[in-house]
């Protein structure tokens, strides 16, 4: 395979590059204007290397800066957001993995057509469910709460998570689990001792797929959680959109990429995965 | 041996319900959650309800007046603009670097990362970024100035008639490394051999492709439009952090002005019937789609 640079694969390189700059871009100015002061921000310009490196804007983006009429930073949103993505991560993960298995390898009369019609929550737009979940929430006395979040959340990644296993699931050997039932083994048996131990792969791609969908959803949290327990996202916009006072880009810059360093670390770390994931998710979707 | 034979029948009755006992609390959620709950936003949209939800069917003056909102139909208009140049761009640039990956390039693993990550992002943190670089004061026209061209302006931004276009920038480049890696993996598909027995008989590269490869990404298309398309309409986030609408309602789009009647104007009828309409585009744009998608992968 000696493929020398001729000039068409020069210019093939070229692009390439020029391409992944046009990407890169927008992250290189988050992070050297989140390390500029603002008298550098004022008087140099956005692709400008930083004069000197400080870190203020990053303790103020985490502790001190001012969203709406708070002024506790981003610090208590992350960890709203954690306490947000974990549980319904695990809970809708945990369901989908059962429903996924009971639709592919319990199939009873009905259950194709009972999954396309649990297919249909994927599609819909959510602001078509907005209005009744906010009153069930206010009736519920979960409205702004990070609990309430977290059902919203499971009850709308179920079909999704269902979907993942499911098409997983279909792709094992019928006989696996035939032969598994001739000798005696049930459903949980077949679930716990045999599909479970292979699982790691697509438990990998549905838990990365949900806390990415979950971290990053802005529709419900701003709709749902109004206030102190408000994740990361509507956090940072409150912050950016905030219109008293001085505007400190570096501040806004040093937030934005606090909200997105874990699902960046997700994806840094497990790309694969990640990759999977959407394609999975979007081709047979 | 009688006992190990009721245990295998008693086992063999609770294989027989487990299943569906399984499935059914997903099942009673969906039907609530889903079904339920859209049913309750239709009864919402076809009464008077302003501040408060009141349930006496009022026939479609909702929907008229929604019809006679000079706002609604420019959201409608964005959702247009918006929609048409979003999903062509994010297509052809998507699509392109597919091609150009293609090609058996050193590094490739490390170019796809760079090209996806902006899909590990959120769509609120991709608008606060471009929201700065587009400062028509201190961003990207800045620099343009600052290598010598002063005259140059970019002020799309706080532009009533040009603010849309900042979000078809901004998403296509969140999304179009996504594309890219749909393509990637079509491509990935495709049998060596046709190319090669297309270049025994002397075509070129892009012939091979323009004729050959890309006709036969038919089903990747498909689901490329349906994903596309599904994002543009429900697009909320993005326009919320890169404009919030404005400058003035000029950017405004159907998830905004549905977000803002119901939440932030109460008026719950009218918010709940430009919801409908939302969920009754998408249905419009993706049964059609989903149709094809499905008859081309099973001619395919």
């Amino acid at each position: 395979m000696a493929k020398h640079l001729t000039p068409g694969r020069i210019v093939l390189y070229a692009a390439l590059v020029l391409m992944a700059i046009y990407y890169l871009l927008p992250l290189y100015v988050m992070l050297s204007t989140s390390v500029k002061t603002l008298d550098d921000i004022r008087g140099g310009n956005l692709i400008a290397l930083p004069q000197s490196i400080t870190f203020d804007a990053w303790s103020k983006a985490w502790s001190s800066a001012c969203t709406g009429v708070e002024c506790g930073g981003m610090k208590g949103f992350f960890w709203n957001s954690v306490k947000m993505a974990v549980p319904s991560v695990l809970i809708s993960t945990l369901i989908g993995a059962v429903n996924g298995y009971v639709v592919s390898m319990w199939r009873f009369r009905g259950s194709d057509v009972l999954f396309t019609l649990l297919l249909v929550g994927c599609f819909i737009p959510f602001q078509v469910v907005l209005l009744p979940m906010a009153r069930l929430l206010g009736e519920l006395g979960m409205a702004n709460t990070t609990s309430g979040l977290v059902l919203v959340h499971v009850i709308y990644g179920l079909a999704f998570t269902t979907l993942f296993f499911r098409n997983f699931f279909v792709t094992i050997p019928d006989e696996l689990v035939k032969a598994a039932r001739i000798d005696g083994a049930g459903f949980w048996t077949i679930f716990f001792r045999i599909l479970l131990p292979i699982s790691g792969p697509i438990f990998m791609v549905c838990v990365i797929w949900q806390f990415t969908q979950i971290w990053n959803d802005f529709l419900f949290g701003v709709v749902f959680a109004a206030g102190e327990s408000q994740p990361i996202t509507v956090a940072l916009n409150n912050l950016v959109n905030t219109s008293t006072g001085v505007k400190e880009y570096n501040v806004d810059m040093a937030a934005a990429i606090i909200a997105a360093l874990p699902t960046l670390f997700v994806y840094m770390v497990a790309g694969r995965y990640f990759v999977r994931g959407l394609t999975a998710g979007a081709v047979k979707g | 041996m009688s006992s190990s034979q009721s245990q295998a029948s008693l086992s063999a009755l609770a294989d027989r319900w487990l299943p569906k006992l399984v499935l059914s609390p997903t099942l009673l959620i969906s039907l609530v959650f889903v079904y339920g709950f859209i049913a309750w936003t239709g009864w919402l949209s076809l009464t008077e309800s302003r501040l408060l939800p009141q349930m006496d069917f009022a026939g479609l003056i909702q929907y008229q007046a929604l019809f006679e909102n000079d706002r609604w139909w420019t959201a409608v208009a964005n959702l247009g603009i918006f929609g048409g140049l979003f999903i062509g761009c994010t297509l052809a640039v998507g699509l392109f670097l597919a091609v150009l990956l293609d090609q058996k390039i050193r590094a490739e693993g490390t170019l796809r990362t760079i090209y996806l990550y902006p899909m590990a992002l959120s769509f609120i943190v991709t608008g606060t970024a471009w929201k700065w670089m587009l400062n028509p004061d201190m961003g990207l026209q800045k620099v343009i100035n600052d290598w010598g061209f002063p005259n140059f302006t970019f002020d799309w931004l706080v532009d009533p008639d040009k603010a849309i276009y900042t979000v078809v920038i901004a998403g296509v480049w969140q999304s179009s490394g996504f594309v890219m890696a749909l393509f990637l993996a079509g491509l990935r598909g495709i049998d060596d051999s046709i190319i090669k027995a297309a270049q025994v008989d002397g075509a070129s590269l892009p012939v091979i492709y323009w004729r050959i490869i890309i006709p036969s990404l038919r089903p990747v298309f498909f689901s490329v439009l349906l994903i596309l398309s599904h994002i543009a309409i429900k697009s909320f986030d993005l326009v919320m952090a890169l404009t919030g609408g404005g400058p003035g309602t000029a950017s405004d789009v159907p998830a905004i002005f549905m977000y803002q009647f119901a939440f932030t104007r109460g008026q719950l009828g009218l918010g709940a019937a430009s919801a409908m309409m939302m969920l009754m585009t998408i249905v419009a744009v993706l049964v059609p789609l989903m149709y094809m998608e499905t008859r081309s992968a099973k001619r395919g």
